[in-house]
């Protein structure tokens, strides 16, 4: 056996904390405007994260032979879960995503996001790569039955976000691509569909995305203002805490899910390259990692945890510049709140315990 | 790879997965690629785009209004004030419910019916993101009161503001006039611009003729304003440039004495300064509180103002036609001598009536008995109707309405504060317009004592009084005196009196008529020579007795017998000192009787006040008639 270093007995990734650390206090950085130069946010959102990478310490010293054993009884607990809130939410009339603890309150539709790509990955890797036309018809199902709930809740933003996890894994396990195109193909199909089982206010997003100016009051205002904090920022921004559409109250959601344009009208260009290029950093560290993974699994499951973070990135910066509907996706590990990063940090301890729990050949 | 012998080949699907993952990791590249274009797009194409609208989302110039001039009189009491006010304003944008609304704020402070309904008017008019407000002038309770539970009610606020504020009310209201909120017809001839931030207007009186100065120049200020509109902070100002304060040439104390004395009567006094044309003081009473108008006046008060029978609203002073009566014998008197229809010492049989040559009209004195042999002082001393009825046909209709228009009777004094009447002077071509009949000598008769049609307004009678007292100059009157900066104290005075007609006569001319007033006052058969005694001075004046009521021929007047609206008017026109005049007044007692009884010790009581303030002019005390005529 090779001797394991400090850092690998810990399971901790020296090159992917360094990536997390330094996005998280950019992150900080940005919010601590963003939010109006609260402290107390500050305070809130730095427990948040060290309780995040709390988890991601505890997941990465899991085993992923172990996590795969395990992920299927994590699937069909989180499943059941979900049909609960609905239970819940039906008797108590009125959308319900979360369940109450008592002590925290807790989105089982968020452990889907793990949960969905785990159970594919140990499903998948058992058997023979590619996946058969009757294993993907499987994995689809198993994806569409949470996502279903999902939307029932009705929550679009994360039944997509759990849809992507599911389709990341299958095409890193290396579903076939004119199956790609054809599940592509029928999405597009879907989309008449699904638009007559949305609710109201999901239309209305849609609508708003195709033009935001047809309601520069109402809905496409968000878009508007949004595009105005981005473009005023021009190439190095109006310097930190001088942001007029954030801080005079133009930009909505400025902590949250438009922070991303806080950071463009006080940084300008240069601090998104600055951003874009530590989420890079993290995207290829992952992907790193979850190919020098000696398991079918922890390679398959890796990666597609890489690729949920980066949709993330892109499809809320997509959305706060315009790009694509608001759907309700804050920008990861810089947006205010506490859900999201700790499922992503916990996606984090999976990749890093694939990385340091590698048996290594004796010489 | 056939679906029939599938071995698990670990190699085979490293591979594959590896380039699966690679080919995410190119994906998330060119994905990021594709964003960061885009952000460039934003942020470096277009910024100067977004860099505009971003500025005018937080940028907007926000007008001040000028604080209005104050008005004084020329002695520096206040005539209108600026005073601090709080109101209750309402956004409207930002309600949602504006009757529920209203109705819960009602039930924390009083809100009447008339409040609402300008509200209501207002909130038509108005654009949906300025404030507007529902009551004026809040009071300590009241504010007390809605301040605490303000926060509850989105959209309401409460703003100081300067609300204009007459302290003599109805004493000076005729002068000052009154501002009020600027309606449509005054926007659409308005300097938009200088007047976006200002809600009050000049109406009537001084604060509308003079309203270029009261007003001042509008500033504005930048400022940075939150999503809300709510300001954050001032970015650049410039000050608005405050109106002037105007001084006018109203003596405060007399023009409280000239409302004292009218107290309880209908009527009107006018003081002037015969040297330059400065009104002392203007009462027209009964008067209205101007402050009433300001905020809009309720419908109750207005009506009752409109449906009085005393008329509070008319200024009697500037717009009161009256029949002049025997005021303008003077007058008459000067413009025979010039003419040569009389000399001083023509004499006339006045047996107490006067029969017109070649027909039966005959016209009676007022004294029965007659005046006997009558020239013109005595004539006027008395108040000879016969010899003016003798006179006035002898010259004639043209030439009465040459020389009487050459007073300015029947034509507009041209007051600097407008809105007065020009009242009558009739003559043939006015009949033959107006009735389209021709002139008849006995309606000559008539006019030779003031009656018939002529109409004069009592600014009228103290003007040509003070053509006589300043012996030819027929002035402007005006009751500006000065405007002066309130920032840099500087003034822009009065300037040159203005004279509009210089009347010429000789010197002699002019003395005999002023000794026939002097005579009125101060000779033991004067009309009015109860209210020339004891008077430290020494006045000329002129009493008159207008009839409302024609009288037929043989009948009498009797007041018991008549309603007080058809009593006589009774009208006094004086000025003092004799020898060198310095105040004129006119004087007019509607239904009040006689002249010489009712308006003469107006008169005195004026003059003597404003001695007391100046002190008599020093000269030589005239005791005897014959000193007068040198």
């Amino acid at each position: 056996m090779k001797q394991q270093s400090f850092s690998e007995r810990l399971h901790i990734d020296i090159p992917l904390m360094f990536g997390l650390v330094t996005l998280c206090v950019f992150g900080l950085v940005i919010l601590y405007s963003a939010s109006g130069q609260q402290a107390g946010v500050i305070y809130n959102q730095s427990a948040r994260m060290l309780f995040a990478f709390g988890l991601m310490f505890l997941v990465a010293q899991v085993s992923p032979s172990r996590l795969a054993g395990v992920s299927i009884w994590i699937f069909l607990f989180g499943v059941a879960l979900l049909v609960m809130v609905l239970v819940i939410g039906y008797v108590g009339k009125g959308a319900q995503r979360w369940l109450d603890l008592g002590v925290i309150r807790f989105q089982p539709s968020e452990l889907m996001k793990l949960s969905v790509p785990m159970v594919l990955s140990w499903y998948l890797a058992e058997k023979t790569l590619p996946p058969s036309i009757s294993q993907i018809f499987l994995s689809i199902m198993i994806i569409l039955v949470p996502v279903g709930l999902i939307v029932k809740q009705p929550d679009l933003g994360t039944a997509i976000l759990v849809c992507i996890a599911g389709f990341s894994v299958l095409f890193i396990a290396g579903m076939n691509w004119r199956y790609i195109t054809g599940i592509i193909i029928l999405g597009a199909a879907l989309i008449p569909v699904s638009w007559m089982f949305m609710y109201e206010y999901q239309r209305q997003r849609v609508m708003t995305f195709i033009n935001p100016e047809q309601d520069p009051l109402g809905a496409g205002y968000h878009i508007i203002q949004s595009m105005i904090a981005i473009g005023s920022g021009g190439l190095y921004g109006k310097g930190w805490l001088n942001g007029t559409q954030s801080h005079l109250e133009f930009l909505p959601e400025r902590s949250t899910d438009f922070i991303f344009a806080v950071l463009c009208e006080e940084f300008g260009f240069t601090g998104v390259m600055v951003l874009l290029g530590l989420y890079l950093f993290i995207i290829y560290r992952g992907l790193y990692i979850s190919m020098n993974s000696q398991t079918t699994f922890g390679k398959i499951l890796g990666a597609s945890i890489v690729l949920t973070f980066f949709v993330y990135i892109f499809v809320n910066i997509g959305m706060v510049s315009g790009q694509l509907p608001v759907v309700g996706i804050p920008l990861p590990l810089v947006s205010f709140g506490g859900t999201s990063m700790v499922t992503l940090m916990i996606g984090f301890g999976v990749l890093m315990g694939i990385h340091t729990h590698r048996r290594f050949l004796s010489d | 790879m056939s679906p029939i012998f599938k071995f698990k080949d670990s190699d085979l699907e490293a591979r594959l997965i590896t380039r699966r993952t690679v080919t995410a990791g190119i994906l998330a590249t060119v994905f990021v690629l594709f964003v960061s274009y885009r952000i460039f797009h934003l942020q470096v194409v277009m910024h100067d785009h977004y860099s505009t609208l971003s500025q005018s989302n937080r940028v907007k110039i926000v007008p001040i209004a000028p604080t209005r001039g104050l008005i004084l009189s020329s002695d520096g009491v206040l005539l209108a004030d600026n005073r601090p006010s709080f109101s209750l304003e309402i956004i409207p944008e930002k309600v949602r419910e504006m009757d529920q609304l209203i109705d819960k704020l009602g039930k924390i402070i009083e809100i009447n019916d008339t409040g609402v309904s300008q509200f209501k008017t207002r909130l038509k008019q108005n654009r949906r993101f300025e404030s507007i407000p529902l009551v004026y002038n809040l009071s300590d309770e009241q504010l007390a009161r809605i301040a605490v539970d303000l926060h509850k009610y989105e959209g309401t606020d409460i703003v100081a503001r300067l609300n204009r504020y007459y302290p003599l009310g109805p004493m000076t209201s005729h002068t000052t006039g009154y501002v009020g909120m600027i309606d449509e017809d005054e926007l659409a001839s308005l300097n938009k611009s200088n007047y976006i931030a200002t809600s009050h207007i000049g109406k009537i009186g001084a604060e509308k003729a003079y309203e270029d100065l009261l007003h001042g120049t509008v500033g504005n200020q930048q400022v940075e304003v939150n999503v809300q509109g709510r300001v954050v902070r001032v970015l650049d100002r410039t000050p608005p440039i405050p109106g002037k304060n105007i001084y006018l040439t109203l003596n405060a104390s007399l023009q409280n004495l000239a409302i004292q004395a009218l107290e309880d009567k209908r009527g009107a006094v006018v003081a002037l300064d015969p040297n330059d044309g400065s009104v002392l003081a203007m009462a027209s009473s009964p008067g209205y509180d101007p402050n009433e108008f300001v905020n809009g006046i309720d419908a109750k008060t207005y009506r009752k103002y409109l449906n009085s029978v005393n008329t509070p609203l008319l200024n009697r002073a500037l717009q009161g036609k009256y029949p002049p009566g025997s005021t303008i014998k003077p007058v008459l008197g000067l413009a025979a001598l010039r003419h040569g229809v009389r000399i001083p010492e023509d004499e006339t049989w006045c047996p107490g009536w006067y029969i017109l040559k070649g027909t039966s009209l005959k016209k009676g004195d007022w004294k029965k008995g007659g005046h006997g042999h009558t020239n013109l002082r005595k004539a006027i001393a008395e108040s000879c109707d016969v010899y003016f009825y003798a006179l006035a046909n002898e010259m004639g209709i043209d030439l009465i309405y040459d020389s009487m228009s050459e007073f300015g009777f029947g034509k507009r004094t041209m007051v600097d504060i407008g809105g007065e009447s020009a009242g009558l002077m009739p003559s043939r071509e006015w009949k033959r317009k107006t009735l389209n009949e021709a002139w008849y000598p006995g309606e000559t008769l008539n006019i030779g004592i003031g009656q018939g049609a002529i109409l004069a307004t009592p600014i009228q009678l103290a003007v040509a009084t003070a053509a006589i007292a300043n012996r030819g100059n027929v002035l402007k009157p005006r009751f500006f005196a000065e405007a002066r900066d309130p920032l840099s104290g500087e003034t822009v005075g009065m300037g040159e009196r203005e004279v509009l007609h210089r009347i010429i006569n000789t010197e002699e001319d002019w003395e005999h008529i002023i000794s026939g007033m002097y005579d009125v006052i101060h000779a033991s058969n004067g009309t009015a020579r109860r209210v020339g005694m004891g008077a430290a001075y020494e006045f000329a004046g002129k009493s008159g007795t207008a009839q409302v009521f024609s009288l037929a021929e043989d009948e009498e007047y009797d007041a018991d017998k008549l309603v007080k609206e058809l009593h006589d008017h009774a009208l006094f026109v004086a000025f003092a000192p004799i020898n060198d005049p310095k105040i004129v007044v006119s004087i007019i007692v509607e239904n009040g009787g006689g002249g010489s009884s009712n308006a003469a010790p107006i008169a005195r009581l004026l003059f003597d006040d404003y001695f007391e303030q100046t002190g008599i002019p020093q000269e030589v005390s005239l005791n005897d008639e014959t000193t007068i005529i040198f």
